[in-house]
């Protein structure tokens, strides 16, 4: 965590005073946050809460109309380059129908010129050279969401978003993803990930953050979580904290 | 820049609707010329099919094609590429691909028939309306989220540009039939791309008789060459505009 009066050099992504509404409905109510370099943070709530807005909003791909997000200390309104450095993972990936899936790992390797040595674990794990031929319309759910994961990891980004990453996945590929994200976050990897499977984040986890309507409800560490609450796991003490709000 | 656009148009050059327009501008042109004895009477008719046919195709193909590269945009705005080259590379895609389908279907049989400056003329005419209209559906696809409503926005900007749009010039022009109203009439004309174009062809042609009203006076007040170069100009604005608010727009959508 990040104490107020010390130098936010360790900061990756600032969001400061965040709202954002579609239509009537507020999907982002002045949301403040600070997220550190070689955290795992599992951002939870209820469904509709705001979390893939926030998410969205990190990548630029919806622009708030309030507030602004720094990214390493740089605004990223009306900047692109920012996300050299990260890995996104969408909820449901959704992708070119008529393209196949070496076109789309080709085109996105054309864009980011960049990207000297280029990860291929999860291309290999999952056995993706196998299919590269069929189209996306083709691929069933789980096999979009190994295509996601291959292009999130693949340009080993700084900060890496994965938005509900394990939905959708076989068990064997949801343990091979799991270790890959244990691995990046050794390495030092900014990582946010949404699920509503709180036991599978107990592994890597070190933060949560808890959001509803909009609104940051929490932001702690696990462990600090896990002493004030009394509780033994994740799970258990996000259960034993939303009781006490209520009452 | 070039690596979208390389994709983009391996993908339209797959889509078999282009390949069936090509084909049936292609049907159209040889038919027209056939039936005619006179190249320039083929001419004529082909310019009114065209200046119908064009428009139409254009307009909606593009507007489908740009509600079905929702998940293209979106997988590319998540990794370091600019809005506005994601938005160019599709227009500069659709375009040339219209382009390119027009010149072939009608570009060789006008080559073949009229004399060499009609057909530059018609071609480079027809190419402006392509893009024209691939602008405007540009547009209308980024007012709504909703493809039925798009798809109904560039339907009836069709209609408006190309069946609406004189009648309610000669409407204007039996109402105030008793006042001074030809330099309205001109300015109006600029406000449909389909009349310029007609009139940019007639002037060429030097048929006065065909012109309509807004093309009759638009040769008066200006002469040939002058209204050539104006109309030219318009054209050019009507790609411009349209494609620019779209941009814009664009740019501040929530994806």
């Amino acid at each position: 965590m990040n104490p107020g009066w010390f130098p936010t050099k360790f900061d990756m992504i600032t969001v400061k005073n965040i709202t954002k509404h579609f239509g009537k409905f507020k999907a982002l109510d002045d949301l403040n946050l600070t997220m550190d370099r070689g955290e795992c943070i599992a951002l939870i709530g209820p469904n509709g809460c705001g979390k893939t807005t926030l998410i969205k909003s990190i990548l630029g791909m919806v622009l708030p109309e309030k507030g602004e997000i720094t990214f390493e200390g740089k605004n990223i309104k009306n900047d692109d380059e920012y996300r050299r450095d990260i890995g996104y993972m969408p909820q449901i990936g959704r992708y070119p129908e008529n393209m196949t899936i070496e076109q789309v790992l080709n085109m996105v390797q054309g864009i980011r010129k960049h990207a000297s040595d280029v990860d291929l674990d999860l291309y290999n794990a999952f056995e993706i050279e196998k299919f590269k031929t069929k189209r996306m319309r083709t691929l069933s759910g789980g096999t979009t969401q190994k295509v996601s994961a291959t292009l999130a990891f693949m340009f080993q980004p700084k900060v890496l978003i994965l938005d509900e990453p394990t939905a959708g996945l076989d068990p064997i590929a949801a343990e091979i993803l799991k270790e890959k994200i244990i691995a990046a976050k050794n390495k030092g990897c900014l990582i946010l990930i949404t699920s509503h499977l709180l036991s599978e984040l107990e592994d890597f986890v070190s933060q949560i953050i808890f959001m509803q309507d909009g609104q940051l409800i929490l932001h702690k560490n696990v462990d600090d979580l896990k002493a004030t609450t009394g509780q033994a796991t994740i799970a258990k003490s996000i259960i034993h904290l939303l009781k006490e709000l209520k009452s | 820049m070039m690596q979208i656009l390389k994709y983009v148009a391996l993908d339209i050059l797959k889509n078999k609707i282009v390949i069936a327009y090509t084909v049936m501008l292609a049907l159209f042109s040889w038919s027209a010329f056939g039936l005619e004895d006179n190249a320039s009477k083929g001419v004529l008719t082909l310019l009114n099919i065209i200046l119908l046919t064009v428009p139409l195709v254009s307009v909606l193909f593009t507007t489908i094609y740009v509600y079905n590269s929702n998940e293209f945009i979106e997988l590319l705005i998540s990794h370091p590429v600019k809005r506005s080259k994601i938005w160019k590379s599709l227009f500069i895609g659709l375009s040339t691909s219209m382009v390119v389908a027009y010149v072939i279907g009608t570009g060789i049989p006008l080559l073949l028939f009229a004399d060499f400056g009609t057909a530059i003329m018609m071609i480079t005419a027809g190419s402006l309306l392509s893009i024209i209209f691939v602008a405007v559906a540009f547009l209308s696809s980024i007012l709504t989220r909703d493809k039925a409503k798009g798809i109904g926005i560039s339907i009836i900007a069709w209609l408006y540009f190309a069946l609406l749009f004189d009648g309610l010039v000669l409407f204007l022009f039996f109402q105030f039939a008793d006042y001074p109203i030809e330099k309205v009439v001109v300015a109006l004309s600029a406000l449909s791309p389909i009349d310029l174009t007609r009139i940019l062809i007639l002037l060429r042609l030097d048929v006065s008789a065909m012109m309509g009203y807004t093309g009759a006076i638009f040769q008066n007040y200006f002469g040939s060459s002058w209204g050539l170069l104006l109309s030219f100009g318009l054209l050019l604005l009507w790609i411009l505009i349209p494609f620019y608010f779209s941009l814009r727009k664009f740019k501040k959508k929530d994806l």
